[in-house]
């Protein structure tokens, strides 16, 4: 069974028809990355999914937790699903440790003594154990992306989704955040990435999805598809990113 | 009347009605800010009837001069059958007024903070009075604080329109010993120097805390 379903799924925005008729299902464990130009929709669908962009048609189904044409319970949904942003978006008036509390005792009212031992643990995962007491601006933006890792993680979501999550890095510090990723995969969570990353796309995805024009245009096995793209639209994406 | 005023007695009047200034400034802003926190809550409630009115509210009070504010409630509550005294009248006027403003700017502060935390604190599934509380407002708090400091200088000042409806503060007193001494320039110059001894400080504040602020961004 599917962890993730989605049938026909259709957003708008005005008269702007962003995504026609998407169809994915994604199982427990699956590593998918979605690239695809930009404009294509991939942060649109990826926001579809936690309930951050309304849905106009369609079913989305994670783990339970149902949204038939935009309609459904979000809390429970979002509850289910994590999200890590390109921007970081740490609170920036907490400290680390305070951001990754903040849901688990507000939202699932867990007591702050364990909310706290959540948070130390899922600091420690993302190699920043020391950084408990620090404010987001005392961080490096690899350091403050590693914490919104954490962040989500606290809430043990089912499926975790990243936006272009290295993309406001420096090219230094992009390294320690997909090393996060990796070991995220590695231990069985199930991730959709938005990359732009496509060697980290091969060899950490088992499923790839290309978007084009608001629509999965090619998908599949990450290597496969690589390898021998079947669409000319997505052998001259891998073109244009190779040259880039 | 044919008292003699000595500058002594002049200054001692003045302090004593500099009292009545203090007391319904502070009256004012402080009823005014949690009247303005009301209507800021409903001004960025997700009830459209709520918005409305209020946005409404905060246009009619930004609109109109003070001093028609005044009269209306004075003569309006009369009209009403309600007895106020000028005193009643103009803590209420200006707390009306001060409510309408705090609450606009605070509106500003609580629109500044940026999308990104709205939509990260959804995305942990915090219900909208959640994100409120535990992310937005702790923001948009430390945003208003030089504004709302920068404002209590209108309260300050605003209360001398209060003199027109005959409550006796600074204004209304240096206008009662100008007419009494004839020495006008002296006595509105003391009025003056008194609103600058309970302005000055605050906007000093403001301004520290506003480069404060600045900076620590
Ligand atoms: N909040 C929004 N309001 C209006 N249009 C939007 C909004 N977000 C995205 N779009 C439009 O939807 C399309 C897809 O955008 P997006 O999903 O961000 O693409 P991608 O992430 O693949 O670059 C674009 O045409 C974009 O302009
Ligand atoms: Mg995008």
């Amino acid at each position: 069974m599917s962890l993730v379903k989605i049938t026909g799924l259709h957003k708008h925005f005005g008269a702007n028809h962003v995504l026609k008729g998407i169809d994915l299902e994604v199982a427990q464990g699956d590593v998918v990355a979605l690239i695809g130009r930009s404009g294509s929709g991939k942060s649109t669908l990826l926001r579809t999914i936690n309930g951050l962009e309304t849905i106009d048609k369609g079913e989305l189904v994670v783990d339970g937790a149902a949204l038939h044409d935009g309609k459904g319970d979000l809390r429970a949904l979002r509850q289910k699903v994590g999200m890590v942003f390109q921007q970081f978006n740490l609170f920036p008036h907490l400290t680390a440790g305070q951001n990754v509390m903040l849901a688990p005792t507000v939202v699932k009212s867990t007591s702050k003594r364990e909310a706290e031992d959540i948070a130390k643990e899922m600091l420690l995962k993302v190699g920043l154990s020391d950084k408990f007491n620090s404010f987001p601006d005392q961080l490096s933006g690899g350091q403050q992306q590693r914490v919104a890792i954490a962040r989500a993680l606290a809430m043990k979501p089912k499926v975790l989704l990243c936006d272009e999550i290295t993309s406001a890095l420096d090219p230094e510090l992009v390294n320690e955040v997909l090393a996060v990723v990796r070991q995220l995969a590695s231990e069985g969570m199930t991730l959709i990435m938005v990359t732009h990353e496509m060697r980290f796309a091969r060899d950490v995805g088992n499923k790839l999805i290309f978007m084009h024009q608001g629509r999965i245009h090619e998908s599949g096995d990450p290597k496969t598809v690589f390898a021998a793209p079947q669409t000319p639209e997505l052998a001259g994406f891998i073109g244009a990113v190779q040259e880039a | 009347m044919f008292v003699q005023f000595t500058t002594w007695d002049i200054v001692r009047n003045l302090l004593e009605a500099g009292r009545w200034t203090l007391a319904l400034s502070l009256i004012a802003f402080v009823l005014g800010g949690l009247v303005g926190l009301a209507i800021l809550f409903a001004r960025i409630s997700k009830n459209r009837l709520l918005q409305a009115l209020t946005k409404g509210y905060i246009e009619v009070f930004q609109g109109t001069p003070l001093l028609m504010q005044l009269f209306i409630v004075f003569f309006g509550l009369s009209l009403l059958g309600v007895d106020v005294s000028p005193w009643i009248a103009a803590a209420v006027g200006l707390t009306l007024f001060t409510s309408a403003y705090l609450a606009e700017i605070w509106r500003g502060c609580v629109e500044s903070v940026p999308r990104g935390q709205w939509e990260a604190s959804a995305s942990l599934a915090l219900s909208y009075t959640q994100q409120m509380r535990y992310v937005v407002l702790p923001q948009a708090l430390r945003i208003a604080i030089a504004p709302t400091v920068g404002f209590s200088v209108q309260v300050v000042k605003g209360t001398a329109v209060t003199s027109i409806i005959g409550f006796a503060e600074l204004t209304k007193t240096g206008s009662m010993l100008a007419n009494a001494t004839f020495q006008p320039f002296l006595v509105f110059g003391l009025v003056a120097a008194g609103y600058f001894i309970l302005c000055y400080p605050l906007s000093l504040y403001a301004k520290s805390l506003e480069r404060k602020f600045h900076v620590a961004r």
